[in-house]
């Protein structure tokens, strides 16, 4: 199959990473722990700008720079520079920002994703380092706002900016980049997705080989995937009407799922980009196979590796490891029990109930988990009552065999059994005539009486097997 | 003959600190030449701790002036603009805690052009500082008050900054000695940056020797700036008073056009006196000096449109009112910063905009590279270079004021250096009609030793040091 494409989509996305596993931030060494502080409290001179306050750079950033640089197999320049972006904004507190201008520390990658057709590449024309400014809060809404507040706790914050070519061709395929670059990125240790502010992306769009405009500040993969659907649609119906696209910058507004203008091309800033004097160029070129040699083990590897150790299916092996916290979650779980009967319960069962309850993996013990597998392939308890124990651990917490005891979960004896399936033979004689009319149906009415006998704690297939066989000894 | 470190150590030792200070103190309460921007009210409580505590060594209780771009905690430091009026760093420069641990008592802030941007310290917000030589006359800039506090015995030492001369001018205007260090010399942590790429604090003082002892007390590494260089400087052992077969290159194109007649011989008298110590010179050539002027101010003024863009009444100094964040700011900078630095900040700006950038900043960039290649030529024949500090001795206070172009002209011997970012120190060499000169000795990249050495040597055979304010005709 392939995609043909027929609006002519093309998609670019810029993606700022937030570095926040660094210890400190990108110009100084103020901590980058400051998500639950007090605003204003994780500054100090340098990040504020106070007056003769030097930047000095912060070396880990730079290595995890070429961390990202190497999993998205790009090229390491050999030297690189900072510049000065020059614009004003009261989030910005030295008036400029530091960044990297013509000499990118990496550039010209690729990372596959799994497309319209099968599997496509994005090209990555670039990523650089830049220092994130701080953030504005208005006192209620932002046009009626008495005033306005600076949190500069953000300030110098390491990002970096990632940039691909115009290679994606629909709002899915650019929300299946964005999920990529995050699991790629999280396999890294090099940042955390859940932490406010750590991706934000911003979306070059134009269909037909049209004008593009560009939709900024995007703050969810979701979201993103709406700002496209929404943009494709308007400059569609732009079109339709015989009508040009200008070439803009608009803002999403998440609340209503639609983009608005912010400003056209002719008002674009100059920025009036020159190299920072107080950071003198770094060479790099050294470092990289050092630190190639500690890259881990990335997203598809380690799915081949699931498919090949485990023998698990591709959409079992692609489930777990495109959440690093899952797969290594299914790892410890699967070291210790059956690794397929494990592949199911973790990635069909427990992802299923996490992502209803909008749990992460971390909501979880790999104990628990390894108990309950136990459990089942040991015929102590059925699937069902499994599914039970999941639930019952997320909803109100509790072990598995505490659930086990306090809700009586395990199988009920052999004979139980049998002298349910004789009663309910009993009291539903016409529920076996239909069945032997030809009615199947009424069988499973009659296996679900009894299940209702046994409160759930009998095994419905062999509950089948032994009633077939009762009625064929007694009943025929 | 005003007091070296050596008179004032002894003082101190026999006396106390606290007393020598009170007698400093005195003597910015009584003068009026304007050199200071404040004065430190604990400046007596340092000169007792200093007592107290009986710190060794060479600063102990003595008083230091700081140019008003250095920051100081708990002290004002304002750039002699209206735009940092009240603000006050929570934190100390590098060499203020160099300072500081040396024992030094902070005395005052000292006047400036404003964020350094003149020769004259005629743009501070406080007014001129007026020459102790001629009271009709600038100090020179922009560490104009630092200089002139020196030569009226307000302070025996004193700290600068130098951009593009601006240490070495005011000195050689009052008569003192000032250093303009190698860049990545002293730490730039803590200065209120004006053109990064190319200014150094730098020290001021009546004696070569106590420049070496200044600068081995706040040259030392900084790993707060990254341009800092971690080297062994060792500067006070390096004094010597021998130059015997020292290699003199005199440039020719630092005698050239504007250059005063008697300020070029005066010169030539120096380094006549340097032959007779057994030194030899020979006139090199440094062809792309003439172009090194327009470029320096296109680098400065770069530097310094972005390096201004934090003063916008946001976070600390004063702020203008406006209707909304952006106005606030526009009338803040609009009131609150002085026309020479706004028309620094807006050629700055132009000549980074877009359409422009190629045409001057990239093209003052590849002069700069010219001018750099012009001294490390020089430097594999002779071991320093010797020239005019400034082409006149001090100008009346008001004559170049409204014609900023020939203000602009008076740096054409200083800013090669720092384009170069090789060290230079200005010392007295004599006086022209009772204002004094100075010779420009420079030297090659982290060999301050070597013009240290012979401008000790030339003051230890000289007397023009000796002169006191007033005395000469």
């Amino acid at each position: 199959m392939v995609y043909e494409n027929p609006d002519g989509v093309m998609v670019g996305l810029e993606i700022h990473v937030q570095l926040n596993k660094l210890a400190t931030k990108l110009l100084c060494g103020c901590s980058t722990d400051y998500h639950t502080s007090e605003p204003n409290t994780h500054v100090c001179p340098v990040c504020m700008g106070l007056p003769g306050c030097l930047p000095v750079l912060n070396k880990r950033a730079v290595e995890y720079a070429i961390r990202i640089g190497l999993a998205l197999n790009c090229e390491i320049v050999e030297q690189t520079q900072f510049h000065r972006k020059n614009y004003y904004y009261p989030d910005l507190p030295k008036g400029f920002q530091t960044t990297q201008y013509d000499y990118p520390i990496v550039s010209d990658g690729r990372v596959v994703i799994e497309g319209e057709d099968g599997e496509h590449v994005v090209r990555i024309r670039r990523a650089h380092m830049e220092e994130d400014p701080g953030r504005l809060m208005h006192m209620g809404s932002i046009d009626r706002s008495k005033g306005t507040l600076i949190d500069y706790n953000r300030s110098g914050m390491a990002l970096i900016e990632i940039v691909s070519e115009p290679d994606m061709r629909s709002p899915r395929e650019a929300r299946r980049f964005l999920d990529k670059l995050r699991n790629i990125l999280e396999y890294l240790d090099v940042f955390d997705s859940t932490l406010e502010g750590s991706m934000r992306v911003d979306a070059n769009i134009s269909i037909g080989g049209g004008d593009r405009t560009e939709v900024k500040n995007i703050s969810s993969h979701k979201g993103a995937e709406r700002a496209l659907l929404y943009e494709i649609m308007r400059q569609k119906n732009i079109k339709r009407r015989g009508e040009e696209v200008v070439m803009e910058t608009r803002h999403f507004d998440e609340a209503r799922g639609v983009t608005i203008s912010m400003r056209t091309k002719e008002e674009e800033h100059d920025y009036r980009y020159f190299p920072e004097p107080d950071l003198v160029p770094m060479r790099v070129g050294s470092w990289v196979d050092g630190i190639l040699e500690t890259l881990p083990e990335l997203p598809d590897a380690r799915r081949s590796r699931f498919i090949s150790d485990y023998r698990m299916v591709d959409t079992h092996a692609k489930a777990l490891t495109s959440d690093i916290r899952v797969a290594d979650f299914y790892e410890e779980v699967a070291s210790q029990v059956d690794p397929a009967a494990a592949a199911v319960w973790v990635s069909d069962v427990l992802k299923g109930e996490l992502n209803y309850r909008d749990l992460t993996i971390a909501s979880f013990t790999v104990e628990d988990m390894v108990k309950i597998i136990e459990l089942v392939v040991g015929g102590k308890i059925t699937e069902k009552g499994a599914v039970e124990i999941i639930r019952n651990i997320l909803d109100e917490g509790g072990c598995p065999m505490g659930i086990v005891k306090e809700k009586g979960l395990l199988k009920v004896e052999g004979d139980v059994v049998d002298q349910a399936v004789e009663e309910v033979l009993k009291e539903n004689p016409e529920a076996l005539e239909d069945y032997f009319a030809g009615k199947e149906k009424s069988l499973n009415f009659l296996v679900g009486q009894v299940m209702k006998k046994t409160r759930g704690r009998a095994d419905a297939r062999s509950v089948r097997e032994m009633m077939l066989e009762e009625i064929d000894k007694n009943y025929r | 003959m005003l007091d070296g470190l050596s008179v004032i150590r002894n003082k101190i030792g026999s006396s106390s600190a606290e007393e020598v200070v009170a007698s400093y103190l005195d003597r910015i309460e009584k003068s009026d030449i304007n050199a200071f921007t404040c004065v430190a009210e604990d400046a007596i409580d340092q000169a007792k701790k200093a007592d107290s505590l009986n710190i060794e060594g060479p600063l102990a209780g003595v008083p230091i002036a700081i140019k008003d771009n250095i920051s100081t905690r708990g002290l004002p430091t304002t750039c002699s603009s209206a735009i940092l009026n009240g603000y006050v760093p929570p934190y100390d420069a590098h060499v203020i805690e160099r300072l500081r641990k040396a024992g030094a008592v902070i005395i005052g802030k000292s006047n400036m052009d404003e964020f350094g941007m003149g020769t004259s310290t005629e743009t501070s917000t406080y007014g001129p500082t007026l020459n102790p030589w001629d009271t009709e006359r600038v100090a020179g800039g922009s560490s104009g008050g630092s200089a002139a506090a020196v030569a009226a015995g307000q302070v025996p030492v004193s700290l600068g900054s130098d951009t593009g001369g601006s240490v070495r001018c005011p000195a050689a205007f009052c008569g003192t000695v000032g250093l303009k260090p190698t860049y990545g010399a002293v730490s730039r942590y803590g200065l209120v940056s004006y053109a990064n790429s190319l200014e150094q604090i730098g020290p001021l003082a009546n004696r070569v020797e106590d420049i070496a002892t200044l600068m081995d007390v706040i040259g030392t590494y900084d790993n707060r700036d990254s341009t800092c260089v971690n080297h062994d400087a060792g500067y006070t052992d390096a004094l010597q008073d021998d130059v015997e077969g020292l290699k003199i290159g005199v440039p020719e194109e630092y005698f050239g056009e504007g250059i005063d007649d008697n300020v070029q011989k005066l010169v030539w008298d120096a380094i006549g006196k340097f032959e007779d110590m057994g030194a030899e010179y020979t006139k090199v050539s440094m062809p792309n000096t003439p172009y090194a002027l327009a470029a320096y101010y296109i680098i400065a003024m770069s530097e310094a449109s972005s390096n201004l863009a934090r003063f916008d009444g946001t976070r600390y100094g004063t702020r203008s009112e406006g209707e909304n964040w952006h106005m606030m700011a526009s009338k803040t900078r609009q009131e609150k910063f002085g026309a020479e630095v706004k028309r620094r900040i807006l050629i700055g700006t132009y000549a980074l905009s877009a359409g422009y950038h190629d045409k001057y900043y990239l093209k003052a960039l590849k002069v700069r590279t010219l001018v750099k290649q012009d001294f490390e030529r020089a430097f594999e024949d002779v071991d320093v270079l010797m020239a005019p500090t400034m082409p006149t001795p001090a100008f009346k206070i008001g004559e170049k004021m409204d014609d900023p172009l020939s203000l602009y002209l008076s740096d054409v011997n200083t800013v090669p250096i720092n384009l170069a970012g090789v060290p230079s120190i200005s010392v007295p060499c004599g006086f022209s009609e009772g204002l004094p000169v100075g010779l420009q000795v420079i030297g090659k990249y982290f060999d301050e030793a070597t013009i240290l050495k012979a401008a000790n040597a030339f003051e230890k055979n000289t007397d023009h040091h000796t002169k006191l304010a007033g005395e000469v005709v």
